[in-house]
C-alpha cells in the first residue's frame, strides 16, 4: 500500500469550540492508483490529503505514506504537492520557479537544468522557460506548478483543486492532459474536486466524503478503461458512475435537507 | 504632454497666494518706513516694496530663488557661503545615518520575524523611540556622545539613523511577512529549512516593502542630520543655515536653505525610486 489510513481522526480546536474534520476515516492507495476525493466544502478531503502531506497532525488512528509516518515521508520528499492557485514566485521565470525545490533539495545545476527541460517538455510548455508568470495565462501558471511538483521524481502527486479556479474548457484539456502525464509517469494520485465529472473522468478511485463530521460515505471503484478520450463522458458506463457519486454526495447531505 | 499643464496650473497657483501672501505679511514695515520717513507711495509701488524688502517677513519666490542661484550656482563649492557645500556636509551625514539606520533596520526586522521573544521586546521599544520628539533627544545624543570622544559627522549620522530605522523595521516586518500559508506550506512540502525560506521566499517578497520604506527612511534622515546641526551651533550643514538664518534675521537665507534641504530630500527619494524600478524590473516585477 502507497497511502493507508486506519481509524484517522482530526480534531481542531476554534474559538467556537472543536471541530471534527476528519472522523474514522479508513482508505487503502495502492501504487499507480488516481484517487479523487470529492464532496462539498467542510468535508475534510482537503484536511485529509494534507494529513497525507504531513501538513496537518492527525489526533486519532493512524496513517502511513510508503510505509513511514507522513512527517517522515515529507522529510523525505516523497511527494509533490499542487496547490489550488498556482503560487509561482513572481520574480522568478518559470524555469526558475521549476527549479526552486531542486535548489532546495541540493541537486547539481546540471542536474537541476536536466530536469527543468524533462518535466517543461511533460506538462507542454516547452519553450516557456525564460517567461515570468504573469506572462502566462492561468492555465499554463498551473501547468508550471505541476511541472514543478514533479520536478524531483516524487512518486505521489498530490493536487487540492488544481483546476478549481480555471474556466471549463481550459479545465478538460488540462484533465486530459494530466492522464496522459499520469500514464506516462505512473505516478500516484491523490486529486480533491469539486466536479463530478472531473472526478469521474480521471480516476480510478473515488472517495465521496460528507462533511460534519468529515467522513468518507462512499469509495468507488472506477470500471472506466485507463484509455479514455474525453467524448468517454456521453458513455453509459461514465453516467452510471457520476450517478454514484450524485447519490453518494446526496446522501452524506440528508441530515442537512 | 497631458500631464504638463495641470502640473504648471498648481505651481502657477501656489506662487500666486505666495505673491498675494507676501502683501499683508510685509507691508506694516513698508507702512512703518514710509512713516518714519514722512513719504507716501502709490499702491503699485506700495505692492512691489512688499515683494523687494531685504528682511521680509515673507520673502517673495523671486528673492529666495534669487539666493538659491547666488549659493549654489555663483559661489565656488568650497566657499563657506555655498550652499552645495553646505548641502553636501549635511548630505553626508545623512547618507551615513542612512546606511547606518537601514543596515539597523533589517537586522531588528529579520530577529523580530524569527524570534517570537524579539518580536514581543524589541517592536515595542522601537515604536516608544519613535514617539520621543527627536528635536528633544537630539541633544542629548551628541552631549553623550562628546562625552566618549565621538564627534563631527557621527553623532549627526546617529540622530538620522534614530529616524530611519523605524521605517525600515516596520516595512521589513510587513514584507517579510507577506508569504502566504500556501507559499510557506509549499516550502514545508519540500522540507525546506527555514533559512532556504529566508532567503528564497522570504527575502525577495519584502523587496517591494522595503523601497517603501526606504524612501521614507531617505527623507526622515535627512530631516535627523538637519537637526543634528542645530543643538550644536553647527556652523557648517544646512541645519547651521537655518540656525544662522533665523539669529541674524535673514528670513531669505532660512528659504532658500529649507529649499536646498526639500530639493536635496527630493532628489534623495528619486534616486531611491530609480533603483527601486531597475531592481524590480530585473527580478520580473511588474512596477
Amino acid at each position: 500500500m502507497t497511502i493507508s489510513a486506519q481509524n484517522l481522526d482530526l480534531t481542531f480546536q476554534t474559538n467556537d469550540g472543536p471541530v471534527q474534520a476528519l472522523k474514522d476515516v479508513n482508505l487503502e492507495i495502492s501504487k499507480g492508483e488516481f484517487v479523487s476525493f470529492i464532496g462539498p466544502s467542510g468535508c475534510g478531503k482537503t484536511t485529509f490529503l494534507r494529513c497525507i502531506a504531513g501538513l496537518e497532525q492527525p489526533t486519532g488512528g493512524a496513517i502511513s505514506v510508503n510505509g513511514m509516518t507522513p512527517e517522515e515521508a515529507r522529510k523525505a520528499r516523497a511527494y509533490g504537492y499542487v496547490f489550488q492557485a498556482a503560487g509561482l514566485y513572481p520574480w522568478r521565470t518559470i524555469g526558475g520557479n521549476i527549479k526552486l525545490p531542486l535548489e532546495i533539495m541540493g541537486f547539481s545545476k546540471a542536474e537541476q537544468a536536466d530536469r527543468v527541460a524533462r518535466v517543461m517538455e511533460l506538462v507542454d510548455l516547452a519553450g516557456f522557460e525564460q517567461k515570468f508568470p504573469w506572462q502566462l495565462s492561468g492555465g499554463m501558471q498551473q501547468r508550471a506548478s505541476i511541472a514543478r511538483a514533479l520536478a524531483f521524481d516524487a512518486d505521489i502527486l498530490l493536487m487540492d483543486e488544481p483546476f478549481g479556479a480555471l474556466d471549463e474548457i481550459v479545465r478538460d484539456h488540462l484533465n486530459e492532459q494530466l492522464l496522459a502525464l499520469w500514464a506516462r509517469t505512473e505516478k500516484t494520485i491523490g486529486f480533491v474536486t469539486h466536479s463530478i465529472p472531473e472526478a469521474v473522468y480521471l480516476s480510478t478511485k473515488i472517495v465521496v466524503m460528507s462533511p460534519r463530521p468529515g467522513r468518507i460515505s462512499d469509495v468507488i471503484e472506477s470500471t472506466l478503461p485507463r484509455e479514455r478520450p474525453l467524448d468517454i463522458r456521453d458513455s453509459p458506463e461514465f453516467i452510471e458512475i457520476a450517478h454514484r457519486v450524485r447519490d453518494g454526495l446526496r446522501a452524506g447531505h440528508q441530515d442537512d435537507a | 504632454m497631458r500631464t504638463v499643464f495641470p502640473v504648471l496650473t498648481v505651481i502657477g497657483v501656489i506662487v500666486a497666494l505666495w505673491y498675494a501672501a507676501c502683501i499683508p505679511m510685509n507691508s506694516p514695515w513698508t507702512i512703518q518706513q514710509l512713516e518714519r520717513a514722512g513719504k507716501t507711495m502709490t499702491v503699485t509701488e506700495h505692492i512691489a516694496d512688499t515683494w523687494a524688502q531685504e528682511r521680509p517677513r515673507l520673502p517673495a519666490p523671486h528673492q529666495v530663488f534669487q539666493e538659491l542661484w547666488d549659493t549654489v550656482v555663483m559661489k565656488k563649492i568650497t566657499s563657506k557661503r555655498s550652499l552645495v557645500y553646505h548641502g553636501w556636509i549635511t548630505l553626508s551625514a545623512t547618507l551615513l545615518g542612512f546606511g547606518i539606520g537601514t543596515g539597523l533596520g533589517i537586522l531588528l526586522a529579520v530577529g523580530i520575524v524569527h524570534s517570537r521573544a524579539m518580536d514581543m521586546s524589541v517592536m515595542p521599544w522601537a515604536i516608544v523611540s519613535q514617539t520621543i520628539p527627536i528635536i528633544a533627544i537630539a541633544p542629548m545624543i551628541i552631549v553623550v556622545l562628546y562625552s566618549i570622544g565621538v564627534q563631527g559627522l557621527l553623532p549627526k549620522a546617529f540622530i538620522s539613523a534614530y529616524l530611519s530605522f523605524f521605517p525600515v523595521v516596520v516595512g521589513m516586518v510587513k514584507g517579510l511577512r507577506s508569504p502566504d500559508a500556501m507559499q510557506l506550506d509549499l516550502l514545508r512540502t519540500y522540507y525546506a529549512s527555514s533559512a532556504q525560506g529566508f532567503w528564497k521566499l522570504r527575502l525577495p517578497a519584502s523587496l517591494p516593502y522595503l523601497f517603501a520604506s526606504l524612501k521614507i527612511g531617505v527623507a526622515a534622515s535627512l530631516v535627523g542630520a538637519i537637526v543634528g546641526e542645530l543643538p550644536t551651533g553647527a556652523v557648517r550643514g544646512l541645519g547651521a543655515r537655518l540656525l544662522a538664518g533665523s539669529y541674524y534675521g535673514q528670513t531669505v537665507q532660512i528659504w532658500s536653505a529649507l529649499f536646498a534641504a526639500a530639493i536635496l530630500a527630493a532628489g534623495l527619494v528619486a534616486l531611491i525610486g530609480l533603483i527601486e524600478r531597475i531592481t524590480l524590473r530585473r527580478m520580473g516585477m511588474r512596477t
